[in-house]
């Protein structure tokens, strides 16, 4: 499986993102600047997180609009699996590639811990390696993880089955307590926990290993 | 010509920073705020003639994001 990792200005899980791919994935993905007008032909394209752009305007914002996202939208619209954790996830809902937006966390303080994840969806791509219902812990670190979304969008995101990954307890103030959700057709995955940063024991567990699992096993 | 962009949370929409700085007032002792709301204002200097409705293309494409905000823009 290639794959390559999109790299902003302020973009500070990059590299992890690129470990936990070479890891699992046991190729070296591509790392791919943001002012490049093409993404390579790659079989994953994934968005770090971080703060693009020093989070100017609004998390995620600028980032939407760099050369690199108009490709990496088309290369979604036309079926490349894409994997947008934290930074990513903003970036993806700012491009228009997944519903609602992130928001500042309803308590105002940045979030850096472990949290429970109930996945609600094993059906995905990115999720396949999980048992439905299964409470895995993963960490988080964010500002701007308040999932919004109106009631019509949540209802429909429900009712699909587009929730992948919903927060054991409030973490963020998110409706409906997203955590992770995909798009329509399904190839679109952004979450505002970082599977990237569990994928060795050595890191305190294993539980975002199966993530990518799942992708080699769905894409080959 | 200069353009101000004053850019909302929707009505609907959470606002945990306005909610924090009413808070605030309330406990410096402002008698009588009912709500408080933040916004953003952004200012554009434009060449002369810029048209209506290409402002408002820049607050749909980037200024304001329309899931959750609203925006008006007052040209000086």
């Amino acid at each position: 499986m290639k794959s390559a990792v999109i790299v902003f200005p302020g973009s500070n899980c990059d590299r992890d993102m690129a470990v936990a791919l070479r890891e699992v994935t046991g190729q070296e993905p591509l790392m791919v600047w943001h002012r490049e007008s093409r993404v390579p032909d790659v079989d994953l394209i994934a968005v770090p997180g971080g703060f693009s752009y020093g989070d100017y305007l609004r998390s995620g914002a600028m980032a939407a609009r760099s050369p690199v996202m108009q490709d990496v939208v088309r290369r979604a619209n036309a079926g490349t699996p894409v994997l947008g954790v934290c930074n990513g996830f903003q970036i993806l809902t700012e491009a228009g590639l997944l519903p609602g937006a992130l928001m500042r966390n309803a308590n105002l303080s940045f979030v850096c811990r472990d949290v429970d994840l109930r996945v609600e969806n094993s059906q995905t791509a990115f999720s396949s390696r999980y048992d439905a219902g299964e409470t895995i812990r993963i960490p988080v670190a964010h500002h701007d993880g308040n999932y919004f979304a109106d009631d019509e969008t949540l209802d429909r995101l429900e009712g699909e089955g587009r929730v992948v990954f919903r927060y054991a307890c409030a973490v963020n103030g998110s409706r409906r307590d997203i955590a992770g959700i995909v798009n329509d057709a399904g190839n679109v995955l952004g979450m505002m926990p970082h599977p990237e940063r569990l994928v060795q024991p050595e890191q305190g567990g294993t539980d975002g290993r199966r993530l990518f699992e799942g992708l080699v096993a769905a894409i080959g | 010509m200069k353009a101000r962009v004053y850019v909302t949370l929707k009505n609907g929409v959470l606002d945990p920073q306005g909610k924090a700085i009413h808070h605030a007032l309330e406990a410096l002792g402002f008698a009588g705020v009912e709500d408080v709301r933040q916004g953003k204002l952004i200012e554009l200097d434009l060449a002369d003639g810029t048209p209506p409705a290409a402002i408002e293309d820049m607050c749909r494409k980037l200024l304001a994001n329309t899931v959750i905000e609203n925006f008006r823009v007052e040209t000086v």
